[in-house]
């Protein structure tokens, strides 16, 4: 064994741990902010997996996109709400732990056991590596075409859901009367809210 | 291709000389370019802070640091024994762990991506195929630390800085991405040793910045907005936010934050002279004018002037470039926080695509001059 079968072996094995550590941490943690920093910790070990399987563009783009993005998201939304609240004490909680252990361990030995009897085509070709990038973008736009477009068009809908939940429409300001809004906020037009069908403005 | 001069291999050679087996030799090379990268950047920050100080002064009509050292050149030096000296306290009711976390996760990164920065052909800690993307993945983990120094000091002005700094980012990622994506699709590689050579053979005209001459400024902004520079240091805006995320912040901590600041100008500058003015290259081939005196390229002399021009010439770009940013910070005010989030959604991100379609196109139509 050379040396940069060492330093792989050794990486495997702490990347594994780190992993298996973190993603424990987000799911058995009480404090959820704590939680959702494991989490990032959980992408990155998962990068650093397929950075050992020699697929750098993977990895890269799983740092890029699941801790840059989808981890400061979920940190934003925690830190952003601001509601203290102190969970009620639920009598015999460990009945709905101790299901929710059963279960997941259930999901763990099927998933488990598939992995195992699969007979998987491993290919035995070398690695792309740094050509890897054109393969996938080749894939992209020929085989993969429609499961691609297929996401982003989800991915559009959901920036259009996420600008029409946020748009407020801010009145001008010569329709104003005066002392009719409150200090430090620019008036808005009232929504139309879809639960009801009402006005926001009859409800207030 | 020329090989150039293999640092590498003179050094496992001659370590085997002392009769030391091929691999440890190898182990003991390892190292040895991550160390001399670390050095140099912390050193180079130690002249960014001096930089900073002396052309402030002169923006200011004032004279700047001037006793400590000639021309106050150990100002830096002392401001970091101030540092290291300083009681490093961590308020009773913040959260210990995260709190000391913070600042290491937003230094890392930094420091990592300097793996990427060529200096030469060879003159690069790793020539990682996908280069340019690992700088923007890594330099995307920057916010979580931010959020948590900012969470951890359980301080309203921290939470708001950690929040605006993340917000601040992400929004100015996508401009920053989308304008190294058309250099890198008119250089066909995201190699920034790749990029560098796809801008040599012409001198000066070959530089990619009269290609891109709407994609650098769009850069330049943007990578000034991921340091947070003024006019974007609003993350830490004295005047709304106390420091925002650094407020509770002293001795060494602190000074990994202020480390980091530096060090990431420095890495968006070197970025920015690698992308954008031909990195390495000097103004005039050096190719041609080895040529022009009768000189083989291959001359171990010349290849030893080449690499030394090439470090300074990398150096003096970037340099120019800190200076830009430091005349920029003592010119220009500060934005307000929606303008800069306006900015960055609003207008950045349209142009940057329009540029990145244009580019498109032109290398299309013509693939000479683009790259094609």
């Amino acid at each position: 064994m050379n040396l940069a079968e060492g330093v792989q072996i050794v990486s495997l094995g702490v990347l594994a741990l780190m992993m298996l550590g973190s993603a424990l941490g987000v799911v058995l943690l009480k404090n959820i902010v704590y939680s959702a920093f494991l989490l990032g910790g959980v992408f990155i070990s998962i990068a650093g997996l397929y950075l050992l399987l020699n697929a750098d563009f993977v990895a890269f783009a799983q740092v890029l996109i699941y801790v840059g993005a989808v981890n400061v998201l979920i940190l934003f939304a925690i830190m952003l709400v601001n509601k203290r609240e102190d969970f009620k004490v639920v009598p015999r909680i460990w009945i709905r732990q101790v299901a929710t252990a059963a279960v997941c361990f259930g999901i763990f030995a099927l998933l488990g056991t598939m992995v195992v009897t699969t007979p998987w085509a491993i290919s035995t070709e070398v690695a792309s590596g740094d050509s890897s990038i054109v393969r996938i973008g080749l894939h992209f736009f020929s085989d993969f075409l429609l499961p691609f477009e297929l996401a982003s068009i989800l991915l559009l809908m959901a920036l259009v859901g996420a600008i029409v939940l946020a748009r407020r429409e801010f009145l001008p300001e010569e329709d104003l009367t005066p002392g009719e809004t409150e200090a430090l906020t620019l008036p808005e037009r009232p929504r139309e809210l879809i639960t009801t069908g009402r006005s926001d403005s009859t409800i207030q | 291709m020329n090989p150039g001069i293999d640092l590498q291999g003179n050094f496992i050679e001659s370590v085997k000389g002392f009769g030391i087996p091929p691999g440890a030799a190898r182990a003991l090379w390892l190292p040895l370019p991550m160390l001399i990268v670390l050095v140099a950047a912390t050193v180079s920050v130690l002249v960014v802070v001096w930089l900073e100080r002396k052309i402030s002064a002169a923006a200011q009509q004032r004279i700047g640091p001037e006793f400590i050292g000639p021309l106050g050149i150990l100002a830096p030096l002392a401001d970091g024994l101030k540092l290291v000296f300083k009681e490093d306290t961590t308020p009773s009711k913040a959260d210990a762990l995260l709190f000391t976390l913070g600042p290491a996760i937003v230094v890392i990164p930094v420091f990592l991506s300097y793996l990427i920065v060529p200096f030469g052909q060879n003159l690069i800690v790793s020539d990682v195929g996908m280069g340019v993307f690992l700088w923007l993945a890594l330099s995307s983990v920057v916010p979580i630390g931010l959020l948590m120094s900012g969470y951890a000091s359980n301080n309203k002005y921290s939470l708001l800085g950690g929040l605006r700094a993340a917000a601040q980012s992400i929004s100015y990622e996508l401009p920053l991405a989308l304008s190294v994506l058309a250099i890198v699709m008119m250089s066909n590689s995201l190699s920034t040793v790749d990029i560098v050579q796809q801008q040599s053979g012409y001198g000066i005209l070959g530089w990619n910045i009269w290609r891109q001459p709407v994609g650098f400024l769009i850069f330049w902004i943007a990578a000034l907005a991921e340091c947070e520079r003024i006019p974007f240091d609003l993350p830490e805006a004295e005047e709304e936010l106390v420091a925002g995320y650094q407020t509770e912040y002293s001795g060494m901590k602190f000074a990994l934050f202020y480390l980091g600041s530096y060090v990431n100008l420095t890495l968006s500058a070197l970025l920015f002279a690698v992308l954008y003015l031909g990195g390495w290259e000097f103004p005039v081939n050096v190719g041609t004018i080895a040529n022009l005196i009768g000189v083989s390229e291959n001359t171990p002399w010349l290849q030893v002037v080449t690499a030394t021009i090439g470090i300074g010439m990398t150096l003096l770009k970037a340099y120019f470039l800190i200076f830009l940013a430091i005349l920029l910070r003592w010119t220009v005010p500060r934005v307000r926080i929606d303008q800069l989030l306006d900015l960055g959604w609003k207008f950045l991100l349209p142009v940057s695509l329009v540029n990145l379609l244009l580019t498109a196109g032109l290398k299309l139509a013509f693939p000479i001059a683009f790259g094609g």
